[in-house]
């Protein structure tokens, strides 16, 4: 037993490590990213761990593993669980010999997310367990104990922290890491691993016959319980089960809600003791259903009477806010408080010298008319310098593109892609575009690693989650043999030669490929490069503004001329773009 | 009533505000109390405004209210000012001196405040300005300009000096403990007279 201060997805790793687990994979994603790489940096793993392309993939190997008989965990943001979402739903079916955990973090308030899913519903869908913990401690404790619950119903459990879990920290009791020793072995079972129909039907309805017995074993286990403390009651799920805590007064009850499904005899005996009642949870109103269904006559207070918000996050002040909405007590006043109004906002920016920035100057140079579908990544910060028109999801760039040209638009359309995206569900979309013939082109906007989720590396980089050297995978070959005749590989740092390039790739018909290759910045200072940073003279400084439209955090005005702070990379295009020959290279590197 | 002691660290993604939170955090773990936190990870941390949130003897859930924070650290004025609605009637801000204006003002031509007028309209406050550039400088390297926070801040903190000292020297990277333990000792020395 042991007490640290961890983030939350430190401490959801340790409890992997304490199950333990024998298998881990996974594709990088807020707020999920850290578990595996966590884990993947561990000095010592009696278990095996990849980055996968993507979450179909790993949760596919991970169901593998778990029908041999091991202990498996499969981690992805929310929208990743939509790309899982095809093997998850008969995954049910067929079920599990050892325990498989799925992690689908959540993101409420869409911190660095395109949507607010809520990943409860993903486990109603597929009749899944589903954990949904308030607090790190019990993220914890939770995961810990999650492989046991899978081998005990024979189902994969999903496991939903939110941002708020993930990203927090903490004082958390540990225990012991283990050592499972276990190997994985495969029985043959085709009933059981084979779902044509005369097998799933069959499959189906022990699925659904397990139901009643999992909603009790919740409740036995704790993970739904109730105390009867007054007339009101308050039922909250996840995290809104911390920010009630610390302003319920003791003569309201109390229910919590960890886990799903819900036992609905149990839920009907709590609220059927009570006079009003009020459900806090975060999106959609997933308890609240439940609750309705069984209330009856009681007043049930939540987002379906106005009184909770249906998107963002909860928070202390939000949740009293509710509770006073609702004529609910509460034994803490929260302040009235609003942000001053004129603070110039201060969103994420591309780094200095980060080579998107340059990809994007190029196009909007080549393609002034141009359309831009754009993908997610670092670079949907493109949109800042007008180089991303729509971003949708992962791989949706090169596909949104093609639906745009065969729509009968006549501008030019020029879509981004990162490489961890194109190899994550690019690729199809190639495929397709040129099968049917669209005129488009794509860049690739190749750093070697998956950037925006903490640098993990990926099937480009030439090295594996543990950093065993392994063939780098050629973007090149794989968009010819896609059928792609023009494919070019520039470095953006030299604008030269990528604007060229695309001006070659503008006149051409089909399908053209643009490779925009250089280092990710972070990693090369990471691994020693650097370079002369630039200076401005400000003798030939005229202050015409095309550097500050480039959009460098390192670049600045000071009075009338532009200048360039520490934070130069000594990338040079901004040097490369001045048009009076002002900015050069100086000082020590 | 709140028990928690409930400070805010805020400041621009790279400036260090993820240590400063482990800091407290850890001195926490050394003195035997509670401690929740949140902070701002992912594409947030790319030269954006981020915020951590650390609640001292907290038991509950890890996010602070408008209103009632007890203490802002701000390693950039700027994000001082953005964030000075946090803070409870009577609260505190140690803040840095400087400002980093963002890209965006420069690209869109946005009205930006000044250093003047950002003190004048956090007069309200309790207020603390610490040259954290020119003491990091001082102890050796600009880096460690959130060490220096740290150690202005350690006068208004409900932990031990000893604990944060410890605590300094676990989480920082052994290369460089000597200049960071001479910028928090800079910083102590620059917050004793708020």
């Amino acid at each position: 037993m042991e007490r640290r201060y961890l983030l939350g997805n430190e401490a959801i790793a340790h409890a992997c490590l304490e199950s333990p687990v024998d298998f881990i994979c996974g594709y990088p994603g807020t707020p999920s990213s850290e578990v595996v790489d966590i884990l993947r940096g561990q000095p010592e793993r009696h278990y095996y761990i990849e980055w996968s392309v993507n979450e179909k993939v790993a949760l596919e190997n991970a169901l593998g593993a778990a029908w041999c008989g091991i202990r498996a965990l499969c981690t992805m943001k929310h929208v990743g669980l939509n790309v899982a979402a095809d093997p998850l739903m008969t995954s049910s079916y067929t079920g599990v010999t050892g325990g498989l955990v799925i992690m689908s973090a959540d993101d409420p308030f869409a911190h660095s997310s395109q949507n607010e899913q809520d990943s409860r519903m993903y486990a109603k869908f597929a009749k899944v367990p589903c954990f949904d913990p308030c607090s790190i401690q019990e993220a914890h404790d939770m995961v810990r104990d999650a492989f046991g619950f899978s081998e005990e119903t024979g189902l994969p459990v999903l496991f939903r922290p939110t941002t708020r879990i993930c990203h927090s920290k903490g004082d958390v009791t540990l225990g012991d890491v283990q050592v499972s020793g276990r190997t994985g072995q495969f029985n043959r079972d085709p009933r059981q691993y084979v779902v044509i129909p005369a097998h799933t039907r069959v499959l189906h309805k022990k699925l659904n016959e397990k139901q009643a017995t999992i909603k009790k074993r919740l409740v036995e286990l704790g993970y739904n319980k109730a105390e009867v403390r007054g007339r009101d009651a308050v039922i909250a799920s996840g995290i809104a089960v911390s920010y009630v805590s610390e302003i319920i007064p003791s003569t309201t009850s109390f229910a919590k809600i960890g886990a799903y499904p819900i036992d609905e005899t149990w839920l009907k005996e709590f609220v059927s003791r009570h006079e009003r009642v009020l459900v806090i949870e975060e999106l959609s109103p997933f308890v609240e259903e439940e609750v309705l269904q069984v209330a009856g006559t009681i007043p049930v207070f939540g987002k379906k009477s106005g009184n909770a918000p249906y998107e963002g996050e909860l928070s202390p002040a939000a949740v009293g806010r509710i509770m006073k909405s609702a004529g609910f007590a509460t034994n803490m006043d929260f302040p009235v408080a609003d942000p001053p109004q004129d603070v110039p906002p201060r969103p994420p920016i591309l780094c200095a010298g980060c080579m998107h920035r340059a990809a994007f100057y190029a196009i909007k140079k080549v393609f002034r008319e141009g359309i831009f579908p754009s993908d997610i990544g670092c670079y949907t910060l493109g949109l800042q310098l007008g180089g991303v028109d729509t971003t949708i999801c992962m791989g949706a760039s090169i596909t949104v593109a093609s639906g745009i040209a065969h729509s009968g638009e006549k501008r030019d359309v020029v879509c981004t892609i990162g490489d961890s995206t194109f190899l994550h569900t690019g690729i199809q979309g190639l495929m397709n575009a040129v099968y049917n013939n669209a005129t488009m082109t794509v860049v690739i906007l190749d750093n070697r690693i998956t950037a925006m989720t903490g640098h993990q590396p990926n099937p480009s980089t030439g090295i594996t989650a543990c950093g065993v050297p392994v063939p780098p995978v050629s973007l090149e070959s794989i968009c010819r043999s896609c059928g792609v005749s023009f494919v070019e590989t520039v470095d953006p740092y030299n604008l030269t030669l990528m604007v060229n390039a695309l001006k070659e790739a503008k006149e051409r018909p089909g399908v053209k490929v643009v490779i925009a290759r250089h280092p990710c910045v972070i990693s090369a200072r990471r691994a020693g490069i650097s370079r002369r940073p630039y200076e401005v003279d400000s003798e030939k400084c005229t202050a015409c503004g095309t550097c500050i439209r480039f959009g460098c955090p390192a670049i600045e005005m000071a009075g009338e001329n532009a200048v360039i702070t520490s934070g130069c990379s000594g990338c040079s295009l901004c040097a490369q773009i001045c048009p009076t020959g002002a900015i050069t290279p100086g000082g020590r590197k | 009533m709140k028990e928690s002691y409930d400070i805010l660290v805020v400041g621009i993604g790279g400036q260090g505000t993820i240590l400063a939170s482990n800091i407290l955090g850890e001195a926490c773990m050394i003195e035997n109390r509670s401690v929740k936190g949140a902070e701002t990870h992912g594409m947030a941390q790319r030269g954006g405004s981020v915020e951590s949130h650390i609640r001292i003897d907290g038991r509950f859930g890890p996010l602070i209210a408008p209103g009632t924070a007890d203490l802002i650290i701000a390693f950039d004025l700027l994000e001082a000012f953005r964030y000075s609605y946090f803070l409870r009637p009577g609260g505190k801000i140690i803040t840095n001196s400087r400002l980093v204006v963002p890209t965006s003002v420069f690209m869109q031509g946005l009205p930006v405040p000044t250093e003047r007028e950002i003190l004048g309209r956090l007069s309200d406050h309790e207020l603390c300005v610490i040259d954290a550039e020119g003491l990091a400088e001082e102890a050796g390297s600009p880096l460690t300009q959130n060490i220096v926070m740290m150690g202005a801040a350690s006068h208004f903190l409900p932990l031990k000096q000893e604990s944060l000292v410890q605590s300094v020297s676990r989480l920082v990277p052994p290369k460089t403990l000597k200049t960071n333990l001479s910028a928090f000792e800079l910083g102590r020395k620059a917050g004793s007279s708020c």
